[in-house]
This record gives structure tokens, sequence and C-alpha cells, in this order.
């Protein structure tokens, strides 16, 4: 539970104990989430890689493949298949959008290099690879038909000014500390998380289901926030809508009971 | 109406009143028993009390508040949105109720986020 929902929830408690209008007992819950998609077809789950572009800073595809295979190990029922992760932006260039012959193609050659791409639009030439269901196929036998999990990665540099408000500790004339919020005209920077998983089934080299998701976290111009720590900051918040596809999870938090 | 009518109206009204009170009393003994195997994780048990407490008394927003708080641990997530909406409607302006609604809508509209093709 979030400091917000916690001082949300006790100021609510306070209130309605001040009052007076009821006897009521704050107890821990936690709610089960069912997962989205069925996997109990499958024993393992192979992270394959992830074409992926933004800032040079962060390799999104080696840094999600790692941070999702530790993640699975310790929240999944899913054996993860420890192997070479697959260098997508190569495969997706020298293979051809399906119906087409084989080679690089001259959309193929036309495509930007991987460090040119910026956003969403300079991916979509290499997205067919996911629909190629023989080349999923083929890794799928390689590692025992597991359930495959590739896709997106977009961690692109932002910044925004504008108006934000934020709270400033004052002492009064007799020396009372009180919290007053302020608004201010800033400057911020941060980065853009924007992932895709796309879950194949290595049986058949099918996508059997897909999930794109976007997180954003912006700076004070000064804070000079690394990159990277900004893409783990941001992995925090979309792991769990990750894990939640692929099995149960369990969601804390509290609520109140009442006579 | 009819003097001698009077009397009888009373009594019915008496005793309706009566039975009320009985039946509020009965369904705060099964929310307080619930309330309490519920803080020692018996949470089934706690379920079983609060649902005799919602038939006994319809009008006990306590008991549908409780109600939907274990049915959201249990993870009938559908049900616990009926339980405290039921409990609104009978304590439209309870703050408590309202409180555990609006964290149960935050897991809830989580869950139900349509996958992206």
């Amino acid at each position: 539970m979030t400091g917000r929902i916690r001082l949300r929830l006790l100021s609510c408690v306070l209130a309605a104990g001040v009052a007076g209008c009821a006897s009521f007992y704050e107890i821990p819950i936690e709610t089960p989430i069912a997962a989205k998609l069925d996997v109990s077809a499958f024993q393992r789950v192979f992270i394959a890689g992830f074409l992926s572009g933004g800032t040079d800073d962060v390799d999104g595809n080696l840094e999600t493949v790692r941070l999702l295979r530790s993640q699975l190990r310790m929240k999944s029922n899913l054996r993860v298949i420890d192997a070479d992760v697959l260098p997508l932006m190569d495969v997706a260039a020298n293979s051809r959008p399906q119906g087409q012959a084989a080679g690089p193609t001259a959309e193929a050659r036309e495509t930007p290099q991987p460090e040119q791409i910026k956003n969403e639009k300079d991916l979509q030439p290499y997205e067919h690879i996911f629909a190629d269901a023989d080349y999923w196929k083929r890794i799928g036998e390689e590692y025992q038909n597991p359930l495959i999990v590739t896709g997106t990665v977009l961690f692109t540099p932002h910044s925004q000014s504008g108006m934000v408000q934020r709270e400033r500790e004052v002492i009064d004339a007799l020396g009372r500390r009180r919290v007053e919020p302020v608004r201010e005209y800033m400057e911020r920077k941060g980065f853009i998380l924007q992932e895709k998983f796309i879950f194949i089934d290595g049986r058949s080299g099918a996508q059997i289901y897909s999930e794109a998701l976007r997180e954003e976290r912006l700076y004070n111009q000064n804070d000079n926030t690394p990159a990277l720590s900004s893409y783990f900051e941001l992995m925090d918040e979309i792991i769990p809508r990750f894990l939640s596809t692929l099995s149960t999870q369990r969601v804390r938090g509290s609520r109140v009971l009442i006579k | 109406m009819p003097k001698r009518l009077l009397p009888v109206v009373l009594l019915l009204t008496t005793l309706a009143g009566v039975a009320h009170a009985d039946a509020r009393s009965d369904a705060k003994a099964q929310v307080e028993f619930g309330i309490s195997v519920a803080q020692r994780g018996l949470w089934k048990e706690a379920l079983y009390r609060w649902e005799r407490a919602t038939q006994v008394d319809p009008t006990y927003a306590a008991g549908f508040n409780n109600l939907a708080v274990g049915y959201e641990h249990e993870g009938m997530l559908d049900k616990a949105a009926e339980a405290y909406e039921r409990a609104l409607k009978l304590e439209p302006n309870n703050a408590l109720v309202r409180q555990n609604f609006e964290l149960f809508k935050e897991i809830h509209d989580r869950t139900n986020q349509t996958p992206t093709p």
C-alpha cells in the first residue's frame, strides 16, 4: 500500500473514530489476482529477447531479459530457461516478412540500425519477426517447447516544463513548523519506458497474448538521475503487471471491518 | 381510522420494531464473531458469519462491508463489488465503506485492464 493510500485510510479511520459513529478494526488483507494467461500447458518459460531502442545508456534488451528472468525465478512456478539472449534486432533485420524471399529484403536493408531507433515507428520495420511462426517454432523445439516471451522495449529520454505543486516546510513567528503547498514553474527531465510483451506458444510458434505497458518518470533538472536507475524504477512499476499475466499474484493492503 | 383499530396498529408497529431490533442484534453478534475470527486468520469462518448476518438483517451495512472485505481476501472480486455496492446503498455517507470500496476498485480496475493487441 502506498503512503498516500495509507494516509487516506488513516485520516478516514480517525475521522470516523472522532465522530464516534462506529466501532471498526483495521485488518491486513491479501487479495489474490488470477493470472490473465492460462500457462498450465507449459513447464518452462524462455525470455528470448526484445527489439529495443531509445537511449544508448541502457541496453533495453539485455537488462529486460535479465530482470524478467530473475523475477520469474522468484515469483513463478515456471522453470526459467537460462540461455543466451537472442539478438532479435539482427535476426529481424536478416529475416523476411512472411511471403517474401529469404535474405535481407529491400525493406530490411533500408531499415535503420539499432542505435538509430528512437521511437515506436523506428521499431515497426523489425516487428514482422513476431509473426514468423516458423522461426519461433524452431526456437521452441530447441528449448523443449516452452512459453516464449519476447516483444519490444523503448526507453527514451523525456523532458517537460510546467507548473508543479510541491510541499514546503515553513516556520512561523512562534517557531511552529507547518507544511504548505507551493506551485512553481519547473523544468524537469526523465525517461519514458514503453514495453510490449508478446507471449508465444513454443509448440506452434503462434502468438497467444500481448500486452503493452508504459511508464514515465520525471526528475528535477538538477537531480542527474542515471538512466539505469530510472530504468529500474520504471521496471518496478511494470514488473507486477507482467507477472500478473503469468501467475496468480497477491496484492497486500488493509481494509476496515465495521461492527 | 376507526378508534378500535388504533391499538392493533400500535401493537403491530411495536412488534415490527422489536423483530427488527432482534434481527439487528443477531446480525451484530454474527458480525462481531466474524471480526474476531478474521483477526485470527480464519477467513472462511468469518465469511460464513457475515453471510449469515446479511441474511438475518439485510439492512445492516456493516455486515455487507465486512462480507465484501472477506470476498476480496478470498479473490471473489465480483461478489466483493456487489457487497460493497449494497453496503453503500444502505449507508451512502459511510466514509469507511467508501474508503474500502475505493481501495478495492484500484485493484479491481488493474485486473480488468484489457490486453493491447
